[in-house]
């Protein structure tokens, strides 16, 4: 016990004088997560609007897909992209194997669904209300879409705020398509793997401590955006 | 309407920002470097923290280290995804060049191989000279065992003491013998918490920090010794292959500097890897 | 507030709107779940005036509404305008406001501003139009305000200037006051009639004799799905033909 007291005072120690190895995890995963979570935001917000609005043969199914895809595993989502990067692979002419941009398009690939099946939700709902009159007013299917996104915008925010913890947080993904090397594609996640297989548990907890702290910030933005659109009935 | 505007603005600046924050992720530069498919043994003692800035000081060139079992890093150099592999385990290694996917295997280093276990030796095998006698004897006793279970270097010759001891440990898996599937790291911690033997490198072990109890109970033996090669990935079979830098990386490894490097880690003292590239290399 | 003493004037020298009337409905029916909502409706509507839609519920007058302004299709017949079959160019003319307001996330003003958007209206035009229908519906002083907040009256009112906005030929309205204040009811109503006399063809449909008494001009009498009566207001109200309306004006409940 008391070794995990001495651990978790190191770890703070670690924190407080913003240890360099640690800042550098740090960015690196927030870099990584930002861009994919900006990425997938883009493709989510297009995927869902066009399902909620558009109609076609086979919708039904593939909003079940989505919505299926929303538990992708991330081991698999990483498992996937590796099989698409690798050198003998068909994207492998690119040669992005073992980069932060493979990383991305990892966490991209997990995160879409989940944005794009919670904006399809929540575009359905609101058409629910405004299909009428929207219709009536003249609107094109595609200057619907841009409606709904728009009026639903808190409950987007509320989505990609998902998407982000989900994206910070994993490290199946991460690990297998970027390999975990050090100082290039070694993030908060699969460092803490890693310092714990070596026992080095101070930097392992100074990193969990992090995510952790990290998680519930998002959490609390989660919290305090629903509060405040409430508030305005989400004007 | 001018609050409208007012949003959009604040999105579009937010969206603009967080790109440019994160587009140095994205943009790969024009870096010198290569990427080495090794062990996460080797790895996990600390040796390429200590040897690489070295090479990278005399030549510019970044090396990038892939730590996987042994067999993977052997098929993933198949497959391209790297240009050089430093691997333990000789067999296999000469059958990657004999198979043409590596252009010639040197000797790089030795370590060796230690039995470790708990305080409490349940086997007995503390002190013991014979490798094979001592896993006979954690079998009879059903005591149990960790293994790596992966594939990699250590668990071949995990596997070769078996087989030399008269053993079928993989008929009691799940049983007293316990296949990790893991790296030595978190093979070392699942041996210390079901407070079981296992084999491992003595270079992770010098530098595990989660040790316990546990000692090194039985070393030395010849059966032990643990040899590395370090091999060029046939640029012919993959054209992505760093050739130049790729070799630069071998022949550094095998040249008195490199050797020099290697035999100059250290942990509390004790060296950890013994470098035996061929001289004249 | 918008003050119902004042004289509604001053307007300016607006256009009279030109709808292309008369509208003939032919033959039209609606089914939908193996229902036949309406049946065989045979109308002409070529009045100037404020034209009312009356009958007991689930007559089929909300159906009818939609069918005259495109937004569901019939299963059999056809609408003309002017001799015009219904398109979508004809709907984009007109405009329409149902029984529960449906406003946007967003401020009142933003709201108008969109539904002026989608219609195409270049951007200093739109600057005009939304500060001209906040005033006409008595609501400058929430330009601002997020438009779910207003009370259910101002939402109505906001709903009625966004339609106005687009200067539409046929306005089509969906019990609109049903659930407002007196207040509001009268400044709905005020409104209406000065759209009336602008020229726009409004069809209403509601509840209540007395708002039908003070606005309509003439009066459709809808019952299972069938026009039981097309009167002018003052015959209507006077003298019902049917005895289906004889009982609704009544108060009886009409089975």
């Amino acid at each position: 016990m008391s070794d995990f007291i001495d651990a978790f005072n190191t770890a703070l120690g670690l924190i407080v004088t913003l240890n360099p190895d640690l800042v550098e995890i740090l960015v690196l995963s927030l870099k990584v997560s930002l861009f994919a979570v900006a990425i997938a935001s883009v493709l989510g917000f297009a995927i869902g609007g066009a399902l909620a609005v558009y109609n076609f043969p086979g919708r039904g199914a593939v909003s079940a897909v989505l919505s299926a895809l929303m538990g992708l595993p991330p081991v698999v989502a990483g498992l996937f992209v590796y099989l698409l990067l690798s050198n003998v692979g068909p994207l492998g002419v690119l040669q992005l194997l073992y980069t932060p941009t493979a990383m991305i398009i990892a966490q991209v690939v997990l995160v879409t669904p989940i944005i794009g099946a919670l904006t399809r939700q929540a575009c359905r709902d609101l058409l629910e209300e405004y299909d009428e009159q929207l219709r009536s007013l003249g609107a094109s299917s595609s200057a619907i879409v841009v409606t709904l996104l728009w009026d639903g915008r808190y409950r987007l925010i509320t989505a990609v705020l998902a998407g982000f913890g989900r994206a910070i947080a994993e490290v199946g993904a991460v690990m297998i398509v970027g390999g975990n090397i050090d100082h290039v594609t070694r993030t908060m996640t699969t460092a803490i793997a890693l310092e714990t297989s070596k026992g080095n548990i101070a930097l392992a907890l100074a990193l969990g401590i992090v995510l952790l702290t990290i998680a519930l910030a998002v959490n609390a933005a989660l919290m305090w955006v629903q509060r405040f659109a409430q508030r305005f009935a989400y004007a | 309407m001018t609050t409208l505007w007012r949003r959009r603005n604040a999105l579009g600046l937010i969206l603009g920002a967080l790109l440019i924050v994160a587009a140095p992720a994205g943009i790969e530069a024009e870096d010198n470097f290569i990427i080495v498919q090794s062990t996460t043994s080797t790895q996990n003692s600390g040796l390429f923290d200590h040897i690489l800035p070295k090479f990278t000081e005399k030549t510019g060139i970044e090396v990038r280290i892939v730590a996987v079992g042994t067999g993977q890093a052997l098929k993933n150099a198949r497959n391209g995804d790297g240009d050089v592999v430093l691997v333990h385990a000789k067999p296999d290694e000469e059958k990657f060049v004999a198979d043409g996917w590596g252009v010639k295997r040197h000797d790089v280093m030795y370590n060796d191989f230690v039995i470790v276990g708990p305080a409490a030796d349940p086997a007995e095998i503390a002190g013991l000279k014979d490798a094979d006698e001592a896993f006979k004897k954690i079998a009879d006793a059903k005591a149990p065992f960790a293994s790596r279970g992966d594939d990699s270097g250590t668990h071949k010759a995990e596997l070769k003491l078996w087989e030399d001891a008269g053993v079928d440990a993989k008929s009691a898996s799940g049983d007293w013998y316990l296949e990790t599937g893991s790296g030595m790291g978190a093979t070392l911690n699942t041996a210390v918490g079901k407070h079981a033997y296992t084999l491992t490198d003595r270079g992770t072990w010098l530098s595990f920090a989660n040790k316990s109890d546990f000692k090194v109970l039985v070393e030395g033996d010849p059966k032990l010794f643990n040899q590395y090669g370090v091999i060029l990935v046939n640029p012919k079979k993959h054209a992505n292959v760093k050739a130049k830098e790729g070799q630069a990386f071998v022949d550094w490894l095998i040249s008195k500097d490199g050797q020099a490097a290697i035999a100059s880690y250290t942990i509390d003292g004790q060296q950890l890897f013994f470098p035996n590239a061929p001289r004249g290399s | 507030m918008l003050d119902p003493t004042i004289p509604l004037d001053g307007r300016g020298a607006s256009l009279l709107a030109n709808p292309p009337l008369p509208v003939e409905l032919k033959g039209l029916s609606f089914e939908a779940g193996g229902k036949r909502v309406l049946d065989g409706v045979d109308l002409t509507i070529d009045t100037r005036g404020i034209t009312a839609i009356m009958g007991p519920n689930g007559a089929g007058k909300s159906v009818l509404l939609r069918l005259m302004h495109g937004l569901i299709a019939p299963t059999s017949g056809e609408i003309l305008w002017a001799g015009r079959r219904m398109d979508r160019t004809l709907a984009r003319r007109q405009a329409m406001v149902f029984q529960r307001p449906v406003l946007l996330r967003r401020t009142a003003a933003a709201n108008i501003w969109h539904a002026l958007g989608l219609k195409g209206i270049v951007r200093s035009e739109r600057s005009i139009r939304v500060g001209d229908a906040l005033k006409l519906a008595g609501l400058e002083s929430h330009a601002a305000t997020p438009a779910r907040v207003l009370s259910g009256g101002e939402q109505q009112r906001l709903c009625l200037a966004r339609a106005l906005s687009l200067e539409p030929d046929v306005l089509f309205l969906d019990e609109p006051t049903a659930s407002l204040d007196p207040a509001s009811t009268l400044a709905i109503e005020r409104l209406l009639l000065d759209a009336q006399r602008r020229g726009i063809k409004v069809i209403i449909v509601t509840h209540d004799v007395g708002q039908a008494r003070r606005l309509a001009q003439d009066v459709i009498f809808l019952h299972h799905g069938r026009v039981i009566e097309h009167q002018d207001a003052d015959t209507f109200f006077e003298c019902p033909q049917s005895e289906g309306a004889r009982a609704f004006m009544r108060g009886g409940i009409v089975l």
